[in-house]
């Protein structure tokens, strides 16, 4: 290493960062900006690309009927699935937040079901999800139920099935609020009690404007997560019944690795793109008015 | 007093139980139809406990699949990747909390705007370069872009790095350690616990990728346990008793290493919803 370290400070840091930057630009910048002109050509990923303009956006919106389902399907996770989500993992977080007996060993058990590998949970629920025999209709026929849902086989029940499923693995919201949820002073709860206020306006005026920022994470790491929502779908029902589980991470890949439209594909992977920069622009915005950082004023 | 602080406890532990039941029922339904005889799978009313156990679903399941194969296709991914992730989000995160220098800022914001970006916008043209290079069918674009760094890491190794007292590195350049021996003899062997976060988190998320081996991987022989657990799917759609002995023997090893490995990760989980 030079001793002449004042000039060399600049080369180190590069030096050091190197892999980033390489990978950066290898991974990140150029794929994004190849993308942004496949989406204006029509490319099979064998024969050049070659331009076509505004096509591939116009058919997107005017002719391909699932483009506009599986966005919708999408949108119903963020719309029904992110707040259940947020709010199972709240509440588990809270509940484990108490000092009682056992609280690592439930901790184990919630928190499990999220790294299990999502090929060996979708066949598990597959199997717990089925009309027949799964287990969830047992149950439920047990509790005199008497027409339970046929859930992965009625395009009314999927979407629903499938956030019921991605509910049992939010352990790994509820982990990251624990923390959270621990290094919330008790000083500020005791004051609160002098003031007399109750359980239910500790939660709301000293727990949820403590954790803010938290939440703030797990907001934006969610609408991430169901944006690109893929896996499970792709194992469970392929996008059936009737398109009905064919999101729009799902129709994408179809488009690019099952039909060779790579130019389609890609103006959708940029609709997605701005979709989800435009998402987490609001809520980024909006969180100045409902998240509180300590030590700012 | 002390009765109704036991009515309390009481009351916090009936929804703990409750729920605690609903998260480790499909874990119990799955190791029972794994153990199950043929007859008992679609019982109605249904079997809890499979009579007699079953044990050779497992042997059944792991000779339908080369599974040995498969875990070892798997285990060498996870491995490089472990390797490639730590080496190069240390060195970058190093960079970040220790090194001042004109660029550095543009490098953390380039972290957080990936951290935003979805998957799908590199997908496609990530694809066409490892197709150029020839290395589809290859484990290779599985393992490769670990040793480029990935924002997530680097961002959490960084937090871990600006914990450590500048003091360190400061008297080790009084005697004339450079920044390669501040970070490979000074701050690396102390960051032990970040490492083996970052390592862990990257570990499971090998083990358990799927979209990437369905992407690049089309040659049986190079299949991890996610792709070819999928494909088992397809071949035996019906033989849930099989289906459930594979899905058990792949969610093992996740289990044993999180009951290893607890407090890692939950001091790793504390930190990554640290701000800053």
């Amino acid at each position: 290493m030079p001793s002449h370290r004042r000039n060399s400070a600049e080369w180190v840091g590069i030096l050091f960062s190197l892999p980033w930057i390489i990978g950066f630009a290898v991974f990140i910048a150029y794929p994004i900006l190849a993308s942004l002109y496949f989406s204006f050509c029509s490319y099979d990923a064998i024969r050049p690309p070659h331009w076509v303009g505004w096509r591939n956006y116009v058919e997107l919106f005017t002719q391909d009927d699932v483009f506009w389902k599986s966005l919708s399907n999408t949108l119903y996770m963020i719309v029904f699935g992110l707040p259940l989500m947020l709010a199972s993992s709240l509440g588990l977080a809270m509940l484990l937040n108490q000092k009682v007996k056992g609280i690592a060993l439930y901790r184990t058990l919630f928190y499990l079901p999220s790294i299990t590998p999502v090929v060996a949970s979708s066949i598990l629920w597959m199997w717990i999800l089925n009309p027949d025999i799964g287990l969830i209709n047992i149950v439920l026929s047990r509790f005199g139920v008497a027409h339970p849902p046929g859930w992965l086989t009625d395009p009314a029940w999927a979407k629903p099935a499938l956030i019921l499923m991605s509910l049992w693995s939010a352990g790994g919201g509820m982990v990251i609020y624990l923390a959270a949820l621990q290094d919330v002073p008790d000083t500020l709860y005791e004051a609160a009690s002098l003031d007399g206020a109750g359980a239910w306006h500790k939660f709301l005026h000293v727990t949820l404007p403590m954790i803010s920022p938290v939440i703030l994470f797990n907001v934006i790491i969610g609408l991430i997560g169901f944006f690109q929502y893929f896996t499970q779908a792709y194992i469970m029902t392929n996008g059936g019944p009737e398109d009905s589980t064919n999101f729009y991470a799902l129709h994408l890949f179809n488009r690019a690795f099952l039909d060779f439209q790579m130019g389609a594909a890609s103006a959708m992977a940029w609709i997605l793109f701005l979709v989800t920069l435009l998402a987490a622009l609001v809520v980024f915005k909006t969180s100045a008015r409902w998240v509180y950082y300590a030590g700012e004023k | 007093m002390r009765n109704r602080r036991r009515t309390t406890e009481l009351l916090t532990h009936i929804p703990l139980i409750v729920l605690g039941v609903c998260f480790a029922l499909p874990f119990f339904w799955l190791i029972s139809t794994s153990l199950k005889p043929d007859a008992e799978i679609f019982r109605i009313p249904p079997v809890w406990i499979p009579h007699p156990i079953r044990w050779s679903n497992y042997p059944r399941a792991m000779h339908y699949i080369p599974f040995a194969l498969y875990t070892w296709n798997t285990l060498r991914i996870c491995l490089f990747c472990v390797i490639g992730t730590t080496l190069s989000c240390s060195l970058v995160a190093y960079s970040l909390a220790r090194l001042k220098w004109r660029w550095r800022n543009w490098i953390f914001y380039s972290l957080l705007a990936t951290m935003l970006l979805p998957g799908q916008v590199t997908m496609i043209p990530t694809f066409i370069i490892f197709k150029w290079l020839g290395w589809i069918g290859t484990p290779l674009p599985l393992i490769i872009p670990s040793f480029f760094g990935n924002a997530f890491s680097i961002f959490l190794l960084r937090q871990f790095f600006m914990t450590l007292p500048q003091e360190l590195s400061d008297a080790a350049r009084m005697d004339g350690c450079s920044d390669w021996g501040i970070y490979w003899r000074i701050l690396m062997p102390l960051s032990k616990p970040a490492l083996a976060t970052v390592g862990l988190f990257t570990f499971i998320g090998s083990w358990n990728d799927f979209l990437g081996p369905l992407l690049y991987l089309n040659d049986e022989r190079t299949y991890t346990l996610s792709l070819g657990l999928q494909m088992f799917v397809g071949q035996h759609g019906a033989e849930w008793a099989m289906l459930m002995a594979a899905s058990t023997v792949m969610t093992l090893p996740i289990v044993i290493l999180f009951f290893f490995t607890q407090k890692t990760f939950i001091q790793g989980i504390a930190m990554t919803g640290m701000k800053g």
